[in-house]
C-alpha cells in the first residue's frame, strides 16, 4: 500500500508497510496512478501528451527498482509477527487523578469542571501509594514506569504528589523499577517552590493553555469569571526557562471559537515557548465551540500555515517543537509499538482518587468501564481483553488506511464516544491526524533538503 | 535516481526485528492526552 501527495511544490510517497519515504519528482508521481493496473505499453500510451517516452520507461525503471529492494509497495507482514502476537500485557503507566477537584473553570472541560461527573474530591496517600505497588506488582519485566499526575488539578493535592514522588524513589531502589513522573497543570497554583520541586523531580511537565490572551480567556477561566491568561503566563514563561532542556510542553485545544489555531501555536512560539501542542477539542456535538466536518478545510490551511511557518522558523535558527509534528523517520518507535495503539486498558490505567481503574483518563467517570481497584486489583477482564484487541486490524476503518502506523488506531475514548465503541474510529479525529502526518512528512522533506 | 530522493528507507521492517519490548513512553502520558499520534515517541532500545 502506498500514499502519495502534494504539498505545496513537494510531492511525497509513504510506503505504509515499509515505513519508506521518497520525496518524488512529477513524472514518478504520474506513473504512480498506473503502475500497478496498467502494462508498461499502457502507461507510455497514457502519459505520453506529458512525457518523452524514454522519460516514462526511466520513472518505471526506478520504480521498479524501489518495489524490488522492498521500499515501494512492500507487504504487511506484521499481523502474525511473533513480537506482536506475543507481546505481554504488563502495565507500565498510570495516570493517577490526584484531584478530582479544579481552581479554574474550563467551557470544554471533558473532566466536568474537575469532577468527572462525581463528587470533588482528592486523592489521598494510601490510595497513592497502592497505586505505585499495584503497577510495580503488574508491571513484570518492564523497568521504566511511568505516572502522571492528573487531575481536575494535582497541584490542589500537591503536598500527596510529594509524598507519592518519595514513595516511588523508595520503591524503585527496592525494585529495580525506574518512575518518570510527568505533572499536568493550568498554572494558577505555581509558585517558585512548587516549580522548583517540579523542575527537579518531573521528567515532564504539561502547562495549560490555549494560546492569545482573548483566545484562553474565553474558554479558560477562575471562578469568578476572569481569565487566567494574565495569572498563567509569568508562572509558565519561568517554569519553561527552569526546564532548561528538560521536557516540558505547553498545551492547549482549539475549538470552533479559534478555527485560526495556527496564530495560537505561533503566539506560544513567539512567547518563548519551544515545545507546544496545541489539541482539537472533542465535545459532544451540540456543543456551540464543537468542531464540525464544514471546519475541516479551514483546519487543514491552519495545518498547512503552522507547517510552512515551522520549516521557515527552523531554517531560520529560530525553530520549535509543535507535538504532532515531530517525526523522527529513523528514531521512531517500532512497528509492534504503532499497530497496538495507545496501551489504554492494557499497559495505561487510570485511578481515581478513591483507586478505582479505567481504562485512561477519558473513562473516567463512566462506570460500565471500571476495571477494578488499587485494593482488589483487575476484576474486569473482559474489558482488559477489549482494549487489547482494538489494535490496527481488528478496526476495520483502520486495517487499510495509510495512516495506521502513525496513530495507532486512533484514541479509543474518541471512537467510543462517537461511535459507541471502540473498534470504529472517531473519523474527523483520524481525517485531522492524516493531514498533520502529511505535514510532519511534508516538514522532514524541506528540512533534509 | 534521478526522479526519486528517499528519506527513509524499511524503518518499520528493521524495527519489527527487535520490537516490542515496551521500555518506550506511552503515547498518551507526553502531551496530548487526547488524540492518538504514536509515531513522534521515541524508541528506547537503540
Amino acid at each position: 500500500m502506498i500514499h502519495k501527495f502534494i504539498q505545496e511544490d513537494t510531492r511525497i510517497v509513504l510506503d505504509v508497510n515499509s515505513g519508506a519515504v521518497h520525496v518524488i519528482d512529477e513524472i514518478i508521481y504520474d506513473v504512480l496512478d498506473y503502475y500497478k493496473e496498467k502494462s508498461e505499453d499502457k502507461i507510455i500510451a497514457l502519459l505520453s501528451e506529458k512525457y518523452k517516452k524514454e522519460d516514462i520507461i526511466e520513472a518505471i525503471d526506478e520504480i521498479k527498482t524501489l518495489e524490488s529492494e522492498g521500499l515501494l509497495y512492500a507487504e504487511d507482514v506484521y499481523q502474525n509477527h511473533p513480537a506482536f502476537l506475543n507481546k505481554k500485557p504488563f502495565i507500565k503507566a498510570l495516570c493517577l487523578h490526584i484531584a478530582h477537584d479544579c481552581n479554574i473553570r474550563c467551557k470544554y472541560c471533558f473532566a466536568s469542571q474537575g469532577d468527572f461527573k462525581g463528587q470533588r474530591s482528592l486523592m489521598g496517600e494510601e490510595v497513592g501509594k497502592k497505586a505505585l505497588d499495584f503497577l510495580i506488582e503488574h508491571s513484570g519485566s518492564r523497568r521504566n514506569l511511568e505516572v502522571d499526575f492528573f487531575g481536575g488539578e494535582p497541584l490542589m493535592n500537591f503536598e500527596v504528589v510529594k509524598k507519592l514522588v518519595e514513595y516511588g524513589r523508595k520503591r524503585e531502589k527496592e525494585t529495580n523499577k525506574r518512575f518518570r513522573f510527568t505533572i499536568t497543570t493550568n498554572g494558577v497554583l505555581l509558585n517558585d517552590e512548587k516549580m522548583k520541586y517540579i523542575n527537579e523531580n518531573m521528567n515532564n511537565v504539561v502547562l495549560s493553555i490555549d494560546g492569545r490572551k482573548n483566545v484562553n480567556d474565553y474558554m479558560r477561566y477562575t471562578v469568578d469569571g476572569s481569565g487566567t491568561y494574565d495569572i498563567i503566563i509569568p508562572k509558565f514563561l519561568k517554569m519553561a526557562k527552569m526546564r532548561n532542556g528538560k521536557d516540558y510542553f505547553v498545551r492547549g485545544t482549539f475549538t470552533k471559537n479559534n478555527l485560526d489555531f495556527s496564530k495560537d501555536v505561533l503566539h506560544l512560539a513567539d512567547l518563548g515557548f519551544d515545545s507546544t501542542s496545541i489539541e482539537p477539542v472533542v465535545t459532544d456535538p451540540k456543543e456551540d465551540y464543537a468542531l464540525s466536518e464544514e471546519d475541516l478545510k479551514k483546519i487543514y490551511e491552519e495545518y498547512d500555515l503552522l507547517a510552512k511557518e515551522y520549516i521557515k522558523r527552523k531554517k531560520e535558527g529560530k525553530g520549535f517543537h509543535f507535538f504532532h509534528f515531530m517525526i523522527d523517520l529513523n528514531q521512531g518507535p517500532c512497528v509492534v509499538k504503532r499497530l497496538s495503539g495507545c496501551g489504554a486498558g492494557t499497559e495505561y490505567l487510570a485511578v481515581t482518587p478513591e483507586g478505582d481503574l479505567y481504562p485512561c483518563h477519558q473513562f473516567v467517570g463512566n462506570e460500565e468501564f471500571c476495571l477494578g481497584s488499587v485494593d482488589n486489583g483487575i476484576s474486569n477482564q473482559e474489558i482488559r481483553e477489549n482494549f487489547k484487541h482494538a489494535h490496527v486490524y481488528s478496526k476495520e476503518k483502520c486495517r487499510d488506511c495509510w495512516a495506521k502506523f502513525y496513530c495507532s488506531g486512533g484514541c479509543h475514548a474518541n471512537a467510543y464516544n462517537f461511535n459507541q465503541t471502540i473498534y470504529k474510529p472517531y473519523e474527523m479525529g483520524c481525517e485531522m491526524e492524516k493531514k498533520r502526518i502529511e505535514c510532519a512528512l511534508f516538514i522532514q522533506a524541506n528540512l533534509l533538503k | 535516481m534521478k526522479h526519486v530522493k528517499t528519506l527513509t528507507k524499511a524503518t518499520l521492517k528493521e524495527s519489527a526485528a527487535k520490537g516490542g519490548c515496551g521500555e518506550c513512553q506511552t503515547s498518551c502520558q507526553s502531551a496530548c492526552k487526547t488524540s492518538c499520534t504514536v509515531a513522534n515517541q521515541e524508541c528506547e532500545n537503540r
